[in-house]
């Protein structure tokens, strides 16, 4: 079983505080994804879950076991690092073999297992190649591979995907969730890409300067964000955050407007802008439209939408869409 | 860069050096193998006479030839495993963060700053010396018959000075190598439930070896050529304990004034140091190949 709760667990690095007194727990078999921008400390729970950092205060439980200053081996878990972490001088084989080999399992049951996850990975081919002949995405496997033979408990994963080229990190991401499916192992994924978190999470954990701003399936954090923050990070293009008087009009502090529920038109509407920018995507249009009094004001129209820069438009926002928040910048439900 | 014109221009201007290089090598050479197959001693100077392969043959059937040779094989291999495995062991230590690292680093790499002949003679004098050295000192304060290093194990002690001497060398390339090693990579081998010992074994000992490769070949052409350590402490004694090959050329030259033995003997010197090059080569060259 993989359960891995965090009782009010602390991280300081000398002076610096990196995370400060936080709970979470992770049920079975769950795909959980720390999102936050960089520096937010995602990576270090991470580690600190993996025991490669030691926690300052709190507790680490791993299927209800303390687990805090268990060492990094012992726990059961499997991480795929960012830079894939692969041994350069071993074959694909070696390298996958090595932690069973660490273990002291038998050769014909490694070589069993080796053979096992090579042809799930369809890393059969590549067999006997060092790491430093091989693409990507095959290292990114290979990494992955290493990290399945144990059948460890949990995954971890470190910002796996920042390294590839985007049309193969959507490839790995599809990979890695139907890896999920079928495992029906917990899995813990860093990233700082919200589409990344959208697309595989069961679970977000939304962190801030090490504090969790929202956990919530992907839905709940894109139809009720917790504070601006949380609003401001899930959804992509942006949503659009207005303060002052235009704010006060629709009764309250600040309000969010998401792209998407933004209707635009030519003749009539709330508010009256300008275009500025526009990205034409074929399927979207982005516009950027300039509205006196507010920031500058992201919308998306229709794909063939006939609107250019310096055109005049009017937005109506979507009332039953609008996100109210207070002036502490928490929700208002 | 690479256009037949750049090409020429480039070739034209580093002829002279090459040229100067040449010809003080080729030189030197030409005239050491000319003396070799001449009866030339210095002691009646301008009656030098053919004496085609005798010098050779002398040379080699000296008895003091096997003895430097087993000898010069016995402190290159010494000196080399000595300096290799401590310095893995120092770079190992010295990579761990602790405080004043600056200066004990300094402090590692001093030895190599001191020239061979002033450590030898410090070595001899205040470490090694029966009355006057430490250790003599140390063995008497533990009651103990003080050891005489120069007399009863002279190559032993050269050894020591010598790998005393390249340890910082071998310290500072392989400390280099072990920073460019990836954490991820130790932290991936340890959370793969790698120990200690079998992470240095698997993952920083291979990481190593290309850097060990440089140590050893480097080392190696400059511990065939070891004479001012023996020199100045055992002048190749007792008898032949100490005597390489470089030494005993030495010897037949100027202490015997066998210019053409002398002569012969470095020619047999060279080839036997090209031989020794094409074996290191051939087992761990290929380490260096990226």
């Amino acid at each position: 079983m993989g359960n891995i709760t965090l009782k009010q667990v602390t991280k300081h690095f000398g002076e610096t505080v990196v995370i400060p007194p936080l709970d979470l727990s992770i049920e079975d078999g769950e795909f959980v994804v720390f999102v936050g921008p960089s520096g937010c400390g995602k990576s270090t729970l991470l580690r600190l879950i993996a025991g490669l950092e030691d926690v300052t205060s709190g507790l680490v439980e791993i299927d209800g076991a303390d687990a805090t200053t268990l060492p990094p081996a012992k726990r059961k878990l499997a991480m795929v690092f960012q830079s894939y972490a692969l041994y350069p001088h071993m074959s694909v084989r070696k390298n996958i073999a090595f932690p069973l080999k660490m273990a002291d399992m038998d050769p014909a049951e490694i070589t069993r297992k080796v053979e096992g996850a090579a042809s799930v990975l369809n890393l059969t081919d590549y067999m006997e190649r060092r790491p430093g002949q091989l693409s990507g995405g095959q290292r990114q496997r290979v990494a992955i591979g290493r990290a399945i033979v144990r059948e460890p408990e949990a995954f971890l994963f470190d910002e796996p995907l920042s390294n590839l080229d985007a049309a193969l990190r959507v490839n790995m991401r599809l990979e890695i969730t139907e890896l999920h499916q079928s495992l029906k192992t917990t899995m813990i994924y860093v990233t700082h890409d919200q589409v990344e978190a959208m697309t595989m999470a069961d679970k977000i954990v939304v962190l801030q300067a090490g504090n969790i701003e929202q956990v919530g399936s992907p839905m709940e954090l894109y139809h009720k964000p917790a504070n601006v923050f949380v609003g401001g990070f899930i959804g992509s293009p942006k949503m659009n955050i207005i303060t002052g008087p235009e704010a006060e009009k629709l009764g309250s502090h600040t309000i969010g407007i998401r792209p998407e529920h933004t209707m635009v038109s030519k003749e009539q509407g709330t508010w009256k802008g300008k275009v500025g920018v526009s990205e034409h995507l074929g399927s979207d249009t982005f516009l950027r439209v300039h509205v006196e009094g507010m920031d500058l004001f992201t919308v998306r129209a229709e794909g063939d939408v006939d609107l250019h820069h310096g055109d005049e438009v009017y937005l109506t926002p979507v009332m039953d869409r609008l996100h109210r928040f207070d002036k502490d910048g928490l929700a208002v439900r | 860069m690479a256009t037949a014109h750049s090409k020429t221009a480039a070739r034209f201007m580093i002829s002279p050096a090459v040229v100067l290089l040449l010809a003080w090598m080729i030189v030197p050479l030409a005239m050491t193998i000319y003396f070799s197959f001449l009866r030339y001693s210095l002691m009646s100077p301008g009656e030098e006479t053919f004496a085609g392969w005798d010098n050779y043959r002398y040379f080699l059937t000296d008895p003091a030839f096997f003895s430097a040779f087993t000898n010069t094989i016995v402190l290159v291999v010494g000196v080399l495993l000595i300096t290799v495995v401590l310095g893995i062991a120092l770079a190992n230590l010295l990579d761990q963060p602790m405080w004043g690292q600056g200066i004990v680093r300094i402090l590692v790499i001093a030895p190599f700053f001191v020239m061979p002949t002033v450590s030898a003679l410090v070595w001899k004098n205040m470490f090694m010396d029966p009355v006057n050295g430490l250790f003599a000192h140390a063995a008497k304060a533990l009651g103990l018959q003080p050891f005489e290093f120069l007399t009863h194990a002279p190559l032993a002690s050269i050894i020591m000075i010598v790998s005393w001497q390249w340890l910082p060398f071998a310290t500072l390339i392989l400390l280099t190598a072990m920073q460019s090693l990836d954490q991820e990579q130790l932290e991936a081998a340890e959370m793969d439930g790698a120990s200690w010992w079998r992470r240095f074994f698997y993952i920083v000992l291979p990481h190593l070896s290309r850097a060990i490769t440089v140590v050893v070949l480097i080392q190696t052409i400059f511990l065939l050529s070891v004479f001012a350590e023996i020199l100045v402490t055992t002048n190749g004694g007792p008898g032949t304990a100490s005597t390489n090959i470089t030494y005993l050329v030495y010897a037949q030259s100027l202490l015997q004034f066998d210019v053409g033995g002398g002569s012969a003997g470095g020619i047999v010197a060279v080839i036997l140091a090209n031989i020794v090059a094409i074996f290191l080569m051939r087992m761990i060259g290929k380490n260096l190949e990226a």
